[in-house]
């Protein structure tokens, strides 16, 4: 057979490409469940992490979520009434993906541990090479940070991706107030080299960025600043 | 048995481990060479996916090679290339989330490495499936080992660990020892690679001639 006319390649060309989509495309509806499981479950980790709950294996996360986790409430803009209750847990606040996340829509985990009252904020900003996004969780006062987990989609590894790695690193906003001393209407967290003073930053707000990563910390700086700011309001009428 | 392990055959998988290195001699895939190699780990699991994927299209464009009409052939190669690269990112999310996690853009990455395409245009289409895998196995190998060597140096003197390990102990820290910034950066990695290259062109010398 001549296999180089034009009707043969013409031909080639279209049943491969028949092919290959439906190879694609099963193989893809097949393990899209599996992937979407995996995908859940990794979200409840990163949610447990922020709350330092970090030697759990894959296998328990699922569990612990349901046992530390109460309601993942979500708030619409400017209103501080929950526009959905999160009572059946996994049904409203944690089924908003992270891109959704903006002042119109603000997803906030009311947990437990330990017999305290723990909240958990997502946020999300620009890294330096792609989007970046955590879970900081506060204690009942709604002003000092337990803890904060960070993940990124593509920063460089061993620099930016120091956010998500180094757990030294994340281990500095424990603790930490979000805060300046009475000043409740700013957010006050900073993540800035050391040393480096900040206007209107106390000692107990300032987190030591990354080293050789300044981009990336400062888009952690932004991000901290933009989403735990549209949760003041929120704040605000929780401590009521 | 003896077929399959013929000189030919031998020849095909030994040959990219050391006087046809893919990276040291042909000098293809140093993209990816430079990017993934600042810790062990990615450098690793980057190298084993590189060979697997080399390996299987490499099969793949061998059984149908009497079939690709010839002005379409890289296209087809790319398709192939491109298919499998999606299928076992697909299988890496579902079944190894976490390792797809660490990969994420490197897997994406190896549809664009030049070894695959060279491999598939300059072997797998003259040579039948068995020397084909072979090949590709090899040539796989052959990046792998480049890039393990790379990401070990870069991971030693740049963050002072091994695989996460830290090996140099907090004492040479006190002393005054520092990590190097530089091996963090891409550009150490071109540095390091050209002295594998000119260390293993050197050693080699004299099988050149």
């Amino acid at each position: 057979m001549n296999t180089n006319s034009n009707v043969y390649t013409i031909v080639y060309a279209s049943v491969m490409v028949v092919i290959v989509a439906f190879l694609l495309a099963f193989v893809s509806s097949a393990l899209k469940p599996t992937q979407d499981a995996n995908v859940a479950i990794d979200k409840k980790q990163q949610i447990l992490f922020s709350m330092n709950i970090r030697d759990i294996e894959k296998s328990q996360v699922q569990d612990k979520y349901k046992e530390v986790v109460k309601k993942d409430v979500v708030y619409a803009e400017s209103s501080t009434e929950p526009s959905k209750s999160g009572d059946k847990q996994d049904e409203d606040g944690f089924t908003v993906p992270t891109k959704e996340l903006s002042s119109t829509c603000r997803p906030l985990y009311v947990c437990e541990v330990d017999g305290k009252t723990v909240y958990v904020v997502p946020v999300k900003g620009a890294g330096l090479w792609g989007g970046i996004w955590g879970y900081v969780s506060l204690e009942a006062d709604l002003e000092t940070v337990r803890g904060a987990y960070f993940n990124h989609e593509s920063e460089t590894a061993g620099l930016g991706a120091e956010i998500k790695d180094n757990k030294k690193w994340q281990a500095q906003f424990d603790g930490k107030k979000i805060f300046n001393g009475d000043n409740k209407s700013a957010i006050a967290r900073s993540v800035v080299k050391k040393g480096k003073s900040v206007d209107g930053v106390g000692d107990n707000n300032k987190i030591d960025a990354v080293t050789g990563a300044t981009l990336t910390s400062n888009g952690v700086n932004e991000m901290l600043h933009e989403c735990l700011g549209n949760y003041i309001d929120i704040f605000d009428n929780l401590k009521k | 048995m003896s077929k399959l392990f013929s000189k030919e055959s031998k020849a095909a998988f030994t040959n990219p481990l050391n006087l046809d290195n893919p990276i040291a001699v042909q000098v293809l895939g140093i993209c990816s060479a430079l990017a993934v190699t600042s810790q062990l780990k990615p450098a690793i699991v980057m190298g084993l996916s590189v060979t697997v994927i080399t390996a299987f299209s490499n099969v793949i464009i061998s059984l149908i090679r009497k079939t690709i009409p010839n002005r379409i052939r890289i296209i087809v190669q790319l398709v192939v290339v491109a298919a499998l690269v999606t299928i076992v990112s697909n299988i890496l999310k579902a079944y190894v989330y976490d390792v797809s996690v660490q990969l994420s853009v490197y897997v994406g990455l190896i549809i664009t490495n030049c070894i695959l395409m060279g491999r598939l245009e300059a072997f797998a289409m003259m040579n039948g499936p068995w020397e084909s895998f072979l090949d590709g196995i090899g040539n796989g190998l052959g990046y792998a080992i480049i890039l393990v060597v790379v990401g070990f140096v870069r991971e030693l003197f740049g963050f002072g660990s091994i695989l996460g390990f830290q090996v140099i102990p907090q004492a040479a820290y006190d002393a005054g020892y520092m990590n190097n910034g530089m091996m963090t950066m891409p550009a150490m990695a071109l540095v390091l690679l050209g002295c594998v290259i000119w260390a293993h062109r050197a050693y080699n010398k004299e099988e050149k001639k």
